[in-house]
């Protein structure tokens, strides 16, 4: 009985002790913890609300977006006091001055929309009999359902045209969901093309980095030291200054094209920058070191007695590679070829710099909407599609692999 | 025809000294020979140069009479254990056994068939699917053994395999890797710089210093008469006493020492009269006696079944006398008592350099 009480007293004791311990540690991570919430967490919940919050239409056309709710036939144009709230919308807002605001939100979804919303807001008169004559009359785009359809979406406060536009699809007035017409439909292609880089950039990097991981893990520590610091040196300098090196390099008349010709390989020059070529090479080169030090640090573990053992039970070389070592090192090739193509499809300055326009992956497009339009609801879609492929892809990945079996570093 | 046979094999890697100089020795079929040393006398190099990890600098080494200097270890159906096992981490303990068959190509019926063979012979039937991780180090010492006897190789070679073991579980080994030996008719090649494994488990040992081998001989002979006094310090417990010698007669040599005493001595590594010579006596074979070297007691040293003494005598305070208990008094430290030795376990070795 007595024993029992102590032990009781005992794991509270325990308990205690550790709580503190926990709380100890706690507080110790507790800054960073802090800061990746404020610049990490909260920029990236933030995105993914913009990509389908759509609050700027209901702000500067209060009237219009509540009205439209009595739209119930939607085959046909809205009833008459829908066409009366936009008018008096359209009146109050050209006043305030922020008609424009309304006029680029519609632009995104309708073809000219722009000029439709201000044309018609210049002609509008201060009275009519029948507002949604007056507004046929202004433009005849006034009376088809698709036209109404587009301020329906953009009504807020939640929309999936960003998202739905982010996968090339549209949604109809009537609610249908079909593909883009083929002239608006470059974001799948464009998603493709991303993640059709970022897995040539990973492989060339594996082909690569896995001899050279392999060599450094070799040598004695003192020649190794030294290979580590050769692979670590591009870090050194600017990302912008290494992928304008390339271009120096492979211009029509750089040390490339120079070489190859010098050598008879080619009779003229070939095109190796502002293509795809160009941008698989400075890429891969950009990213090689995430490749070859987890690969690295997998194979120094892995001692060499296990290729001799190898050897003594009767496996070829050869054969000892590809049932011995390369088995030991799939950890680092799961955790080398992860890193690599997950940086590789966020990449935006070395395309920018060294691609084509056909070369271009979503982050510069994400660039583009955020500063060239200022279409923050497109450029958070095309993020928020790009994580959420990125982390299908990882899932899957893991799956595959299992996340116990990579090592990082 | 030996199973092995080293003739005149050199190997340096700077090309300044060499590792192993002029080695000749002879593995017959179903031997177990140890090759016995401290680290650095050539006798990893030795084992590696027949595993095919190593190629000699000159010289030839020949299998079953057909020389192998230039083929690849994989070719020469050697097994080998290695110090730390070396056991495929990502291979079940099945699958790592298997290996040397499957490479092979052995069919696969036929391997299932010699890998539970081989997992029970090592008492380990019921572990095949565990990852060698999940094994105690004796368990995975198992396991290499088993994976090196699988495919029958003509030769087992073993680096040191019972080093990261326990005492207890290294005593255990040393019987079952002696028994595996004799029951399968294996040749093994055994390094190991433990004299006391050498002595348990060899038919014969090389005693290798500075890439000499030193004798080669059986553990008792070896133990019993050592060629030389790096052997006598060797293996086993020993004392050196220093010594000139004074008469050589009939394979015996009278032996003055520091102290003037007078004392016959095997000739084993002198010849002439006024050599320097070092007696080498083993502790057991020291008695009490009547007459005999004058000797103080500096210390008594308690060992459960016996007890050693340490003695001033013959001009040395390190020698050790071992005594059984029951066998008269033990004399306290200070005791003034006489040594006796007789001649034939009292031997004039070479005299330290």
């Amino acid at each position: 009985m007595g024993g029992e009480v102590t032990a009781k007293d005992l794991r509270r004791r325990l308990r205690r002790a550790e709580r503190l311990n926990r709380l100890g540690a706690f507080a110790l991570v507790g800054p960073l913890l802090l800061f990746l919430l404020v610049v990490f967490v909260m920029p990236i919940a933030d995105m993914m609300r913009r990509s389908v919050h759509d609050p700027e239409l209901g702000r500067v056309w209060p009237q219009v977006v509540v009205a439209i709710g009595g739209w119930t036939d939607r085959s046909r144009p809205p009833p008459e006091p829908v066409f009366k709230a936009l008018a008096a919308d359209m009146r109050a807002s050209r006043e305030a001055g922020n008609l424009a605001v309304a006029a680029r939100r519609l632009n995104y979804d309708i073809e000219n929309g722009r000029s439709l919303v201000q044309n018609t807001a210049r002609r509008l008169p201060a009275e009519a009999t029948s507002w949604t004559e007056t507004f046929v009359a202004a433009d005849p785009r006034w009376g088809e359902p698709e036209t109404w359809g587009a301020i329906d979406r953009a009504a807020g406060p939640l929309t999936s045209f960003f998202l739905l536009a982010a996968l090339d699809l549209q949604r109809h007035a009537d609610g249908a969901i079909t593909p883009a017409p083929p002239q608006k439909s470059v974001y799948l292609d464009l998603l493709q093309r991303t993640f059709g880089i970022g897995l040539g950039v990973t492989v060339l990097c594996l082909l690569l980095g896995f001899p050279v991981a392999y060599l450094i893990a070799a040598l004695p520590p003192a020649r190794a030291n030294l290979l580590l610091i050769l692979v670590l040196l591009p870090f050194w300098t600017s990302l912008l200054v290494r992928t304008t090196a390339w271009v120096v390099v492979l211009q029509e008349r750089g040390l490339v094209n120079e070489l190859m010709l010098w050598l008879g390989l080619i009779d003229r020059p070939v095109r190796l920058i502002y293509n795809r070529i160009g941008v698989v090479i400075a890429m891969t080169h950009v990213l090689l070191p995430f490749m070859i030090l987890p690969l690295y640090s997998v194979m120094k573990a892995i001692r060499p007695d296990f290729m001799r053992a190898a050897a003594s039970l009767g496996a070829p070389p050869a054969t000892a590679f590809l049932r011995v070592y390369l088995p030991q090192t799939l950890p680092g090739i799961a955790a080398g070829t992860l890193l690599v193509f997950i940086m590789a499809i966020g990449y935006y300055i070395t395309p920018a710099l060294v691609g084509g326009a056909g070369d271009q992956m979503i982050s510069y497009f994400i660039a583009f909407y955020t500063s060239d339009t200022v279409n923050w609801g497109m450029a958070s879609a095309l993020g928020a599609v790009l994580l959420v492929a990125t982390l299908i892809l990882y899932a899957v990945y893991v799956r595959l692999i299992g996340v116990d079996r990579m090592r990082l570093g | 025809m030996p199973r092995v046979r080293f003739r005149d094999v050199v190997k340096t890697y700077d090309g300044v000294t060499a590792v192993v100089k002029r080695l000749d020795l002879d593995v017959a079929a179903g031997e177990f020979l140890t090759l016995l040393g401290p680290s650095g006398s050539g006798k990893t190099t030795t084992l590696m140069m027949l595993a095919g990890f190593e190629v000699p600098t000159s010289g030839t080494i020949a299998v079953d009479g057909q020389p192998v200097n230039s083929l690849p270890p994989h070719r020469r159906d050697i097994g080998m254990v290695f110090q730390n096992y070396a056991l495929f981490p990502h291979m079940t303990v099945a699958e790592n056994v298997a290996f040397p068959l499957s490479v092979r190509k052995v069919p696969r019926a036929e391997q299932a068939a010699r890998v539970d063979k081989a997992l029970a012979m090592v008492k380990l039937g019921a572990l095949g699917n565990r990852r060698p991780a999940q094994l105690s180090g004796g368990q995975q010492q198992r396991v290499a053994l088993a994976r090196a006897l699988v495919f029958a190789p003509r030769i087992v070679l073993m680096d040191e395999p019972l080093g990261a073991l326990d005492k207890n579980l290294r005593e255990h080994m040393q019987l079952e890797i002696k028994h595996l030996h004799e029951e399968l008719g294996l040749t093994v090649v055994y390094v190991t710089h433990d004299q006391s494994e050498a002595l348990t488990m060899s038919d014969r040992i090389a005693v290798f210093n500075d890439g000499v081998i030193q004798q080669l001989d059986a553990p008792d002979v070896l133990y019993g008469r050592p060629a030389n006094s790096f052997v006598a310090n060797f293996i086993g417990e020993n004392n050196a006493l220093p010594g000139i010698v004074e008469q050589v007669e009939q394979g015996y040599a009278l032996v003055r020492l520091a102290t003037g005493e007078l004392l016959w001595a095997l000739a084993v590594a002198v010849d002439r009269v006024g050599q320097r010579t070092a007696l080498g006596i083993r502790p057991e074979r020291i008695v009490l006696g009547a007459e005999g070297l004058q000797a103080r007691v500096l210390e008594q040293i308690y060992h459960g079944d016996h007890v050693r003494l340490r003695v001033a005598c013959g001009g040395s305070d390190q020698v050790m006398v071992k005594l059984r208990y029951g066998e008269g008094e033990v004399p306290a430290p200070g005791a003034e008592v006489t040594l006796a030795v007789a001649p034939e376990h009292c031997l004039a070795l070479d005299a330290p350099q």
